[in-house]
């Protein structure tokens, strides 16, 4: 790739792949745009009419879209801070030589192997259904009432439930970071008279730094969508207590039928996924420079 | 302080024993430089010493306190790492002050120290940097400094030289015996470079898988090695072995000539010259013999000598080692 007809050689080839991927991606935009500032409701086809800017206005000053830009932040972050921190301190414990160790890592990835919305389901009815759930006949086994997760905390449950689908990722990233720690810098700082807790403050974490940026970036990208797990236990409510930009989206375009005003809602979340974007790469991105 | 004793100290990992019994006596202020082959323990013998590994068996004091397991931390010892081992996200001067940081000195006394110690090591101009953007030999005065600040009673070098280009090398040799020298502090020192180990040395312990086959003075070991395998591997180029009747005559197994103590002469034992090497101040001629190995002779100055031409060796008589069948010199 060195010289300049390689180079022009390599674009050439490139250029269908990179134009296939633009259409992929521009159509369905461009689509969302038009519909968006369309009157169109699917319960009247045909009567579609230009609507101007309704459509953003209706979405933007609905009480429910501030209520779910709330639940999407508070999703994003709080799955972020159990991750980040459970995983390194999985990560931990999984970098400590154990008997079984193979097998041991091979189970705690297995969370990521299954699909949101079974995992989704086996929290909401074998854990935390306030009747038959695990979690109620604890309680019940030490006399307390128990606690209907879903509908006292739905929004906190299911970060919850995000965060242990996304935990093994975290752990996974950090761990192999973990391992990419040079023995000899260990050493040295025992040597150096730093205690296990020192050397975890100022050799490991700031080895890891780059990998937490990693984490951070690529599960912001999935956390913002999050939908499968809100619609299979909590259908958003009670109320819109634990709805979030998507599933907002959703109900607005195929629970009341108007794709215009879901089309808005859709455009606006890419909007607001890409400040979310930029906050970030200011904020770490500078992590990632080698 | 810093004398350091080793007795009946052994190492295994598993089942293979990497360091056989073994005593040895460190002095105060000494510079020990432990050489061998590759894979003979020097750097596991080290890391015994500094704690980082667990003996198996025996004991080791330092200034007389039975120091066998107590954590590196509380030995006192320094170690400056082959890789150097600094740490990346910090700059020189937090890095050199890490280990009093973790001493809990407060910060007037350790920046008098960091700035006290970049003035010996010449790093006063990179203290702010971090150790990504230093060169090899920056980087290894940095970890020489991070040893230095903590006034160990001794200090370990595993092989710190040897990821430096040749005349750096050289300088950082000359600056270690020049700190040693000024610090007067016990040093152990790890290589395979013979080099550093003769120029540097009080004293060179010679190991082979584990065991120790000779200590003693530089010039002890070169004039009177204990063994074959010591006078193999003490002086450069390697000692020329001859068996059979020539060192039959001799009385002995195997006799040994350095190549500074062979002669090119009108008789004596035949050869053709093969490769020469010509380092300006000396010439290595590497001589096919009839009969025997190549052997290597050093000439002072030039050769006219070509490729294939016929030459005789005489042996300095007074410069023979003659060692019996089990490799042990014969008195
Ligand atoms: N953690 C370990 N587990 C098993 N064997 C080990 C371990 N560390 C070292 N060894 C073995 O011990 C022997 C001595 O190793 P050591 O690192 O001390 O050699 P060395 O003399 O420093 O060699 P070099 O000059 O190549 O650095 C080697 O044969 C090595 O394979
Ligand atoms: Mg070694």
């Amino acid at each position: 790739m060195a010289t300049a007809h390689s180079r022009i050689a390599a674009r050439f080839m490139l250029a269908p792949a990179v134009l296939m991927l633009l259409c992929w991606m521009i159509v369905p935009l461009a689509m969302t745009i038009y519909f968006s500032f369309l009157r169109y409701n699917l319960l009247m086809p045909g009567m579609e009419q230009w609507a101007g800017f309704d459509n953003y206005s209706y979405f933007l000053t609905d009480p429910a879209f501030f209520t779910a830009l709330k639940n999407t932040l508070l999703l994003v972050g709080g799955v972020l801070l159990i991750t980040v921190i459970g995983g390194t301190l999985l990560a931990l414990l999984l970098d400590q030589a154990m008997y079984g160790q193979g097998f041991v890592r091979i189970m705690v990835i297995a969370p990521f192997f299954v699909m949101p919305t079974v995992s989704a389901l086996v929290w909401k009815n074998m854990f935390m259904n306030p009747v038959n759930g695990l979690f109620a006949y604890m309680a019940k086994a030490v006399g307390l009432q128990p606690f209907d997760f879903l509908s006292q905390a739905p929004l906190a449950s299911i970060i919850l439930i995000v965060a242990w689908q996304w935990l093994p990722f975290a752990a996974l990233i950090l761990l192999t970071a973990m391992q990419s720690l040079d023995r000899e810098q260990m050493e040295a700082a025992e040597m150096d008279g730093a205690g296990t807790f020192s050397r975890f403050i100022y050799i490991v974490v700031p080895h890891l730094t780059r990998a937490v940026t990693v984490v951070i970036l690529i599960q912001t990208i999935f956390l913002l969508s999050v939908f499968a797990e809100i619609l299979v236990t909590t259908n958003g409510g009670p109320g819109n207590a634990s709805t979030n930009i998507t599933y907002l989206v959703y109900a607005q375009s195929l629970l009341q039928f108007d794709v215009g005003g879901g089309s808005a809602g859709g455009i606006v979340a890419v909007i607001l996924a890409n400040i979310v974007a930029i906050f970030l790469m200011r904020m770490i991105g500078k992590n990632l420079e080698a | 302080m810093g004398q350091i004793t080793l007795k009946q100290v052994t190492k295994s990992f598993g089942n293979t024993d990497v360091i056989r019994p073994l005593d040895l006596e460190i002095g105060e202020g000494e510079f020990v430089v432990f050489v061998g082959p590759s894979g003979c323990g020097k750097s596991t013998l080290l890391r015994l010493i500094a704690g980082l590994e667990d003996i198996s068996s025996g004991q080791i004091l330092i200034d007389g306190q039975d120091a066998s397991h107590t954590p590196p931390a509380k030995r006192g010892l320094a170690m400056v790492f082959q890789s150097y081992a600094l740490y990346p996200h910090m700059s020189v001067r937090k890095n050199i002050a890490f280990p009093l940081k973790m001493a809990g000195m407060d910060q007037a006394a350790i920046d008098a120290k960091v700035n006290g110690a970049a003035k010996v090591l010449n790093l006063t101009d990179y203290l702010d940097r971090r150790p990504g953007q230093l060169s090899g030999g920056q980087r290894q005065r940095v970890a020489i400094g991070r040893a230095i600040v903590r006034e160990p009673k001794a200090f370990l070098f595993d092989e710190p030289l040897s990821n430096l280009d040749a005349a750096l090398r050289v300088n950082m040799r000359l600056e270690i015996s020049e700190l040693h020298q000024s610090l007067k502090t016990t040093m152990i020192y790890v290589t395979h470079d013979q080099v550093e180990a003769m120029t540097m040395a009080d004293k060179i312990v010679v190991l082979s898988a584990g065991r120790i086959e000779q200590v003693g003075s530089p010039l002890d070991l070169y004039r009177h090695p204990a063994n074959k395998f010591v006078a193999g591997f003490i002086g450069s180029p390697k000692m020329n072995f001859v068996t059979g009747p020539e060192a039959a005559k001799h009385g002995a197994d195997t006799i040994g000539i350095r190549p500074e103590h062979l002669k090119l002469s009108d008789s004596g034992w035949a050869g053709k010259i093969g490769v020469t090497e010509r380092l300006g101040s000396d010439t290595f001629l590497h001589v096919h013999m009839d009969g025997m190995d190549t052997m290597t002779v050093r000439t002072e100055g030039d050769t006219a000598l070509k490729y294939g031409a016929p030459v005789h060796l005489t042996p300095d008589p007074a410069c023979i080692h003659r060692f019996d069948a089990q490799g042990k010199t014969l008195a």
